[in-house]
């Protein structure tokens, strides 16, 4: 019973320390370790066993969670590359933003609709632009993995959360409101 | 290797429907689940309860009959207020003849008759209601149950239930989420692929839940809800039209006689039931030899309760938003709850996800047969099937500033879990104070207050240097569950649970000893002790108003009358016979109201001084 979980979320679902994932492959994974681990599997056993059940569980659950999405999949397995996730992707507008932001800020404040539109429509195609970047970065870290990709990755991704923050700005009208 | 084997006689699970309205219990037979009836024939026990002043306790059918008898030893809806505090149940005193006990402060005590009980107290009654049904029908003692809960159930409320469980001497296995249970009763003989909708509208309850089924798994996507949203609201709304149109009517405010709101009640439950198949029916209502009659038309009652129906449908946008599926994506929708009979909400719920529902099994029973369900999976006669839910809010601490970080996200398939670091602020700190909330708000006053930790006897050490590693794990239940170890020394942390609403363990184990089936010997005994608490409470109230300004306004008379019962009082506890005593105490509080009412003038003017206008 000495046997301890892997308890990184890659090495817990038997796949590759990877950025792109085949997300129907990592869904059958999820089923099947589901079917191992699941509390209700271990009702019928020991105190010991009932716990290793539920930790594994909860291992398994949280893992789901952060490999199928792609950034937070990136962020973990960054963390696990010992860099640095935390705070810096911070309030400070990138210095080549600054004019959209300002502009946008103005927008926002007299309500005008059809900037606002524009401004999302502009924010939304950087998004994905930075995605289509994003995709293209881990395929290259697949294939060759180094630390230079992950810091580009990083920081895409410090600019993605930026922008994407920008778009849900521009979003539906009465935010503003339901923020109150 | 498996210490517990479930599948002989004595070890059978249970699967149980603890219902605002109605309660069933029903178990698997072979493979397929069956609703098990009490005695009087009825697979519906309804949730009731009622003291009779013997001590007795009545549930079911029994004591339904007891709401209009003997309204004050009577308790109905006791789901609602599971789990949940004085101040937040407010709105529910006004529409339901709750009588809470004074006193009641994280834990609400309701009176029955001359004793109080917790809410998990009174559900426990039904809980061994159902068990000695079950164990009737199928012979030998039942220890362990699946019991289920709404899906929108906080963690309180969850506890709360499993309290009752363990009050009523049953090992609650799982708790399971209701529009899940239904899915799995309906999931047993089809081999189902797709998205499937659960629409539950219950007595006080309303969840929606969206499941996706694979191969044997249902996976729960995600849940939504209003716990405080069912037929109740809907009996209520005619209850009120029927109070006014009987005041204008007759000239009488019939709402303050318990007695007259509960036939009412009656009738006007009956009235909605048959609107269901009837176009039009005639509320009656006989109360001392004047009768009420009043036609309702189904288009009426359409009117009166669309906006009740129409709170239902933003939980199910919201609940296909976060699942991340469209209307057209749905598959199959399932209706549970009795409300679901109601035409106009099957055809809203028809319209929402552009499928017609499905209603093939009894929308009153489908959650206790999913419950059976669970139980077989558990035991092990069910390989196959497997439930995968979701914890329906997040969980958050609350960090400075009254801000909410949110560490485990709603619609989280449990088990999930968070690790959080702490450390202390002050050289030498040893214990860290950690308030946890569920809820999606921003501010912690605005969530729902779980329970604060206290993360006890840390090294003293310079302040930021301690390193506590917090583990917040949400079990399969929905219930959190929390651990600490100090980070360097890798040494378990002792964690002190504080939860705000709710009993503590040792309040649990009490009831437990204290609970009825394990006292009935003892009952002479409590009623002994309980009387002479009382009256050791009111001697030294009345101790204390004697040295008031408010006594000295009484005459001689009134002040001898006092004195005399109270001594007669004294004499009386020291003797065995609580029905003695309790008639003195009785005989104190009748001499003493006008004592009293000088008091509480005097406290009110004095208070009205203290006011700045």
């Amino acid at each position: 019973m000495e046997r301890r979980l892997p308890l990184n979320y890659f090495d817990f679902f038997e796949i590759p320390h990877h950025l792109s994932l085949d997300l129907k492959d990592l869904e059958q994974r999820f089923y099947a370790l589901s079917r191992k681990w699941h509390p209700d599997r271990f009702a019928r056993a020991g105190a010991a066993e009932r716990q290793e059940a539920l930790d594994a569980s909860a291992i398994l659950n949280d893992g789901y969670r952060v490999l199928r999405d792609p950034v937070q999949r990136a962020n973990y397995l960054l963390k696990e590359n010992g860099f640095d996730i935390g705070e810096q992707q911070s309030k400070e507008v990138p210095p080549e933003l600054l004019e959209e932001v300002f502009e946008l800020n103005m927008a926002l404040e007299e309500s005008d609709a059809e900037a606002i539109a524009a401004a999302r429509q502009k924010f939304t195609r950087m998004q994905d632009q930075i995605d289509a970047e994003l995709t293209e970065a881990y395929q290259r870290y697949d294939q060759q993995p180094g630390r230079d990709v992950l810091a580009q990755v990083r920081s895409l991704l410090n600019r993605r959360k930026y922008v994407s923050n920008l778009v849900a700005r521009t979003a539906a009208p009465e935010s503003g409101v339901a923020a109150l | 290797m498996f210490q517990i084997d479930f599948g002989s006689q004595t070890d059978r699970i249970v699967g149980i429907d603890l219902g605002t309205t109605n309660s069933l219990v029903a178990y698997l037979n072979l493979t397929s689940p069956e609703v098990i009836a009490g005695e009087d024939g009825s697979k519906l026990v309804p949730s009731v309860v009622s003291l009779t002043p013997g001590g007795e306790v009545i549930v079911g059918n029994a004591a339904r009959r007891l709401l209009i008898d003997a309204p004050d030893r009577t308790v109905y809806s006791i789901k609602r207020l599971m789990g949940r505090g004085v101040e937040d149940v407010q709105e529910e005193l006004k529409l339901f003849p709750f009588h809470i006990a004074e006193g009641s402060e994280s834990v609400i005590q309701i009176r029955l008759g001359d004793r109080t009980f917790t809410p998990p107290e009174i559900s426990a009654m039904i809980l061994r209601q159902l068990k000695s049904n079950a164990e009737a029908a199928l012979g030998g003692e039942i220890k362990y149950a699946v019991i289920t809960v709404p899906a929108y159930f906080n963690d309180a409320q969850r506890q709360a239930t499993r309290d009752a469980g363990r009050i009523a001497g049953l090992e609650v296995l799982r708790l399971v989420n209701e529009p899940t249970a239904a899915a799995l009763a309906y999931g047993l003989d089809k081999r189902k692929q797709g998205i499937v909708a659960v629409y539950d509208l219950g007595g006080g309850t309303f969840d929606i839940s969206i499941l996706k089924l694979h191969e044997g798994i249902f996976e729960v996507l995600a849940t939504n809800g209003d716990t405080h949203l069912g037929g109740d609201d809907i009996d209520n709304r005619l209850l009120r039209i029927a109070l006014e149109d009987i005041q204008s009517e007759w000239g009488e405010d019939l709402s303050r006689s318990g007695e007259a709101v509960q036939t009412l009640r009656r009738a006007v439950i009956e009235a909605k039931e048959a609107l269901s198949f009837a176009p039009a029916v005639t509320l009656s209502f006989d109360w001392k030899g004047r009768s009420y009659h009043r036609e309702i038309s189904r288009e009426l009652f359409e009117k009166l309760i669309a906006d009740i129906v129409d709170r239902t449908l933003g939980p199910c946008r919201d609940c296909m938003r976060d699942a991340g599926v469209t209307p057209e994506q749905i598959d199959e929708v399932v209706l549970v709850g009795g409300s679901t009979r109601i035409p106009m909400v099957r055809s809203a719920v028809e319209v929402l996800f552009r499928a017609r529902p499905h209603t093939d099994l009894n929308p009153d029973e489908v959650v206790a047969l999913g419950a059976a369900v669970q139980a077989g999976i558990l035991g092990g006669q069910i390989q196959d099937q497997l439930l995968l839910d979701v914890t329906p809010l997040s969980l958050g601490i609350e960090t400075y500033g009254g801000v909410v970080s949110k560490i485990i996200h709603r619609n989280s398939t449990i088990p999930a879990s968070a690790m959080e670091t702490f450390t202390t602020a002050v050289d030498g700190q040893r214990n860290v104070l950690i308030h946890v909330v569920q809820g999606e708000r921003e501010l912690a006053k605005d969530c729902r207050s779980l329970a604060r930790f206290d993360l006890k006897d840390i090294d003293p050490l310079p302040a930021g240097m301690a390193r506590v590693e917090v583990r917040f794990l949400i079990d399969a239940n929905g219930i959190l569950n929390v651990t600490a170890r100090d980070a360097r020394t890798e040494q378990e942390q002792s964690v002190e649970v504080k939860p705000t609403y709710g009993l503590t363990d040792e309040q649990v184990e009490a009831m437990i000893e204290s609970s009825i089936e394990n006292a009935e010997a003892d009952f002479q005994a409590r009623q002994l002790l309980e009387a002479r608490v009382e009256a050791d409470t009111i001697l030294a109230a009345v101790e204390k108003a004697a040295r008031s300004e408010a006594h000295e306004q009484l005459s001689e008379d009134e002040r001898k009358q006092i004195r005399r019962i109270k001594n007669e009082l004294i004499l009386a506890r020291d003797h065995n016979h609580y029905v003695l005593i309790r008639a003195k105490i009785d005989e104190l509080n009748q001499a003493t109201q006008k004592l009293a009412e000088n008091m509480m003038n005097a406290a009110v003017s004095g208070a009205l001084k203290g006011t700045k206008v």
